[in-house]
């Protein structure tokens, strides 16, 4: 029996350990956010965070968050209210959006460990996550937004 | 009868046995195809910047060595590098502890000849500190370097096996760890 936590619920699996952890959140929780991409590590469309870190789901056995947070783009707010959800919605980001997940998780992991990040560290942190539609652009201006309306909810 | 034992005994023996005519120098040369592998040369790196592959091109997605040999703050080596290898070809490798050697010691050895090559491993600024006894252990039970001969799928390993390695090393060590050739 593997135990954890996702979003701040406790959850449990017992079958294979080496079962991708994408599976267990998709099939077993009933968590989509986290899409299945490549199945190779290579997109970044998996991204959730196990203790805050960004991880790759579709190569991460589940027996690998044994004992710990993990998070899903479901649980980076309750309200949509998480600084990168608001820009998201503000820029309209996505187009047709099947990589976002990852996307706003990456962003969400970056802006956690540098609040207001240069188009270097933006570039050196999303350069993992791939958008066939070619949204770069507005995923970098929803990062420096976001970061942004982190400052404002810090002044307040 | 005693033929069989003969052989059966010879056939035993460890790689030292096999080869005590090979200098310190000679056996170090042996040990250097390993050493120039793309298995170790791709973490071995002087830049930020690790490689990928047989022909050492640089690893996607813009990866970086990171200030603790492990990545920048967001794009970890464990964001996507397990304590196992991906089973798929193309999907990471891993082992436990994969990371870089440290910013301040990249440890690197690409485009040393022989000589160049001995030398800058055996000196402690340049090889992050170790001993000689270090060096061997290093060789003989870090899960990195063990890693090399099980690489995973589409991945080829060093082309003599580890134990044999291991030996040369030592014998190159136990000889005096010549840098002369």
């Amino acid at each position: 029996m593997i135990a954890f936590k996702v979003n701040g619920k406790s959850a449990s699996f017992d079958d294979d350990p080496s079962t991708p952890l994408l599976w267990v959140l998709r099939d077993n929780l009933q968590l989509t956010g986290a899409k299945y991409g490549c199945g190779i590590a290579r997109c970044g469309a998996c991204t959730v965070h196990i203790d805050g870190e960004p991880v790759r789901t579709c190569v991460t056995p589940v027996s690998r968050a044994a004992g710990r947070d993990v998070t899903t783009i479901e649980g980076l707010s309750t309200d949509l209210g998480h600084p990168v959800q608001r820009a998201w919605l503000e820029l309209q980001t996505p187009q047709c959006g099947y990589c976002h997940s990852g996307q706003m998780m990456t962003a969400a992991a970056l802006l956690s460990k540098i609040p207001s990040p240069t188009d270097a560290d933006i570039d050196d942190a999303m350069s993992a996550n791939l958008c066939r539609c070619g949204t770069y652009h507005r995923i970098r201006a929803s990062i420096h937004r976001a970061a942004e309306l982190m400052a404002a909810g810090r002044r307040k | 009868m005693s033929r069989l034992i003969a052989c059966a005994v010879f056939l035993a023996a460890p790689a030292f046995a096999q080869k005590p005519q090979l200098g310190s120098f000679e056996a170090f040369r042996k040990a250097a195809v390993v050493l120039r592998h793309p298995r170790c040369l791709n973490c071995h790196i002087p830049g930020d910047r690790p490689m990928t592959g047989p022909d050492a091109t640089l690893h996607p997605m813009h990866v970086k060595r990171g200030a603790d040999s492990s990545g920048t703050p967001v794009v970890r080596c464990t964001t996507c590098h397990q304590e196992t290898n991906g089973e798929l070809p193309h999907s990471p490798p891993g082992s436990k502890e994969w990371k870089l050697p440290p910013p301040a010691r990249p440890m690197a050895w690409v485009g040393l000849d022989d000589q160049k090559l001995c030398a800058a491993i055996l000196s402690p600024k340049v090889n992050g500190g170790m001993t000689r006894d270090k060096l061997v252990q290093h060789m003989d039970s870090d899960p990195r370097v063990l890693w090399s001969w099980e690489p995973g799928p589409g991945r080829e390993a060093p082309p003599i096996a580890h134990r044999e390695f291991v030996e040369l090393i030592r014998i190159w060590i136990e000889k005096g760890a010549s840098c002369a050739a």
